[in-house]
């Protein structure tokens, strides 16, 4: 750390604060009831996989909990073949 | 008219059981009749804190199944008349503790004392919420540092809605105990202020415990730190405590740890 930088490090208090306050204004919004981001993650997957088979392993959840919006991404990897079989079912 | 006062805090480690012996004694010293009771079945430690593991014979599993009474399990202090230990099992499984057998033996202490005391396990499984159930009173334990004050939240919630006080639609009285608080690093920004704490979990504050060496001294000793050394820190803290929780006003101090001339120069605490 050069001496620079020590003297003009910031006590990590304040991003301790401002991270629990963003934290517990959703654990509180919850309530310990039902996570919505968990039954819409749930559920959206099994509106897909209801039409592709759908490898566990191909699937990646990203969730970012942000102040006033949340945001949830849902990737899903859908083999081609898959998209063939939909086509031709439909 | 007996208060229940469960010592509680979700996460562990945070000083409960330390709390519960310290407000306890301090309690007992005005002369108010204490019993401190130990929920942490299968990690008792509450005995060892209070230096009577040498003296447990039965304990409140025994009491509620019926195999013991109540004034055979409850050991007296040597050092002050009026405070009692009801020590936890530590050889049962937990699930030994039942609703109704809780019930049985909070009423018979409810009549025989002043103040009971109830140490929580860590957690928010059954053991933390029997622990919680009987209250009416409820000392949040929190260090100013993040999980301790998230699981707290979740604690708090839960004083809301799961114990008998809020299911009968009455409001809990919770109060918060910040414990191992050093105000030159919360001063430096290194550690979260009173007030960033006390502004998440909005609950009133009861007290504010110094980090200081005569906590592990006094669980050395078996002694509560309120007893081990009166006149330092964190037993006048305690001490200040206890008062407010009999009503009296008491002016909260914020902890000034003492710094020598060469601890400033080093960075190190001065003993």
């Amino acid at each position: 750390m050069s001496i620079l930088q020590f003297f003009s490090r910031k006590g990590s208090a304040p991003v301790a604060r401002d991270r629990l306050q963003i934290l517990l204004a959703h654990e509180r919004a919850v309530g310990g009831q039902n996570d919505l981001v968990g039954v819409l993650r749930e559920e959206i997957l099994a509106v897909i996989a209801k039409h592709v088979p759908v490898e566990p392993d191909n699937v990646r959840v990203k969730m970012e909990r942000g102040e006033a919006i949340s945001t949830l991404e849902v990737e899903v990897d859908i083999p081609s073949q898959a998209k063939v079989r939909v086509a031709l079912s439909a | 008219m007996a208060k229940v006062l469960v010592v509680t805090s979700g996460k562990g480690g945070v000083g409960k059981t330390t709390s519960t012996a310290a407000l306890g004694a301090a309690l007992a010293q005005t002369g108010q009749n204490v019993a401190v009771v130990d929920f942490d079945v299968g990690l008792r430690n509450l005995d060892l804190v209070m230096g009577a593991e040498r003296r447990v014979v039965y304990d409140l599993i025994n009491v509620t199944q019926g195999d013991a009474k109540l004034s055979q399990a409850l050991i007296r202090d040597k050092r002050i008349d009026t405070l009692h230990l009801l020590p936890a099992s530590q050889t049962r499984d937990k699930d030994a503790l039942t609703e109704e057998g809780v019930a049985k033996v909070m009423e018979e202490l409810r009549a025989k004392f002043d103040w009971v005391i109830c140490d929580s396990p860590a957690g928010i499984e059954r053991g933390a919420w029997l622990a919680m159930r009987h209250a009416d009173v409820a000392v949040v334990v929190t260090n100013p540092e993040v999980s301790s004050v998230r699981d707290s939240d979740r604690i708090i919630g839960l004083l809301d809605s799961k114990t008998l006080k809020a299911e009968r639609g009455e409001r809990m009285d919770k109060h918060l105990l910040l414990t191992r608080y050093e105000t030159g690093r919360a001063e430096r920004g290194e550690m979260l202020k009173v007030d960033d704490v006390l502004e998440i979990l909005s609950i009133p504050l009861l007290g504010i415990i110094p980090e200081s060496e005569e906590v592990l001294r006094a669980s050395n000793l078996g002694t509560p730190v309120t007893l081990s050394n009166p006149n330092s820190a964190p037993a006048k803290a305690y001490a200040d405590a206890a008062k407010r929780l009999m009503g009296e006003s008491v002016t909260m101090m914020v902890p000034q740890n003492k710094r020598s001339f060469f601890g400033m120069l080093f960075g190190r605490k001065a003993a």
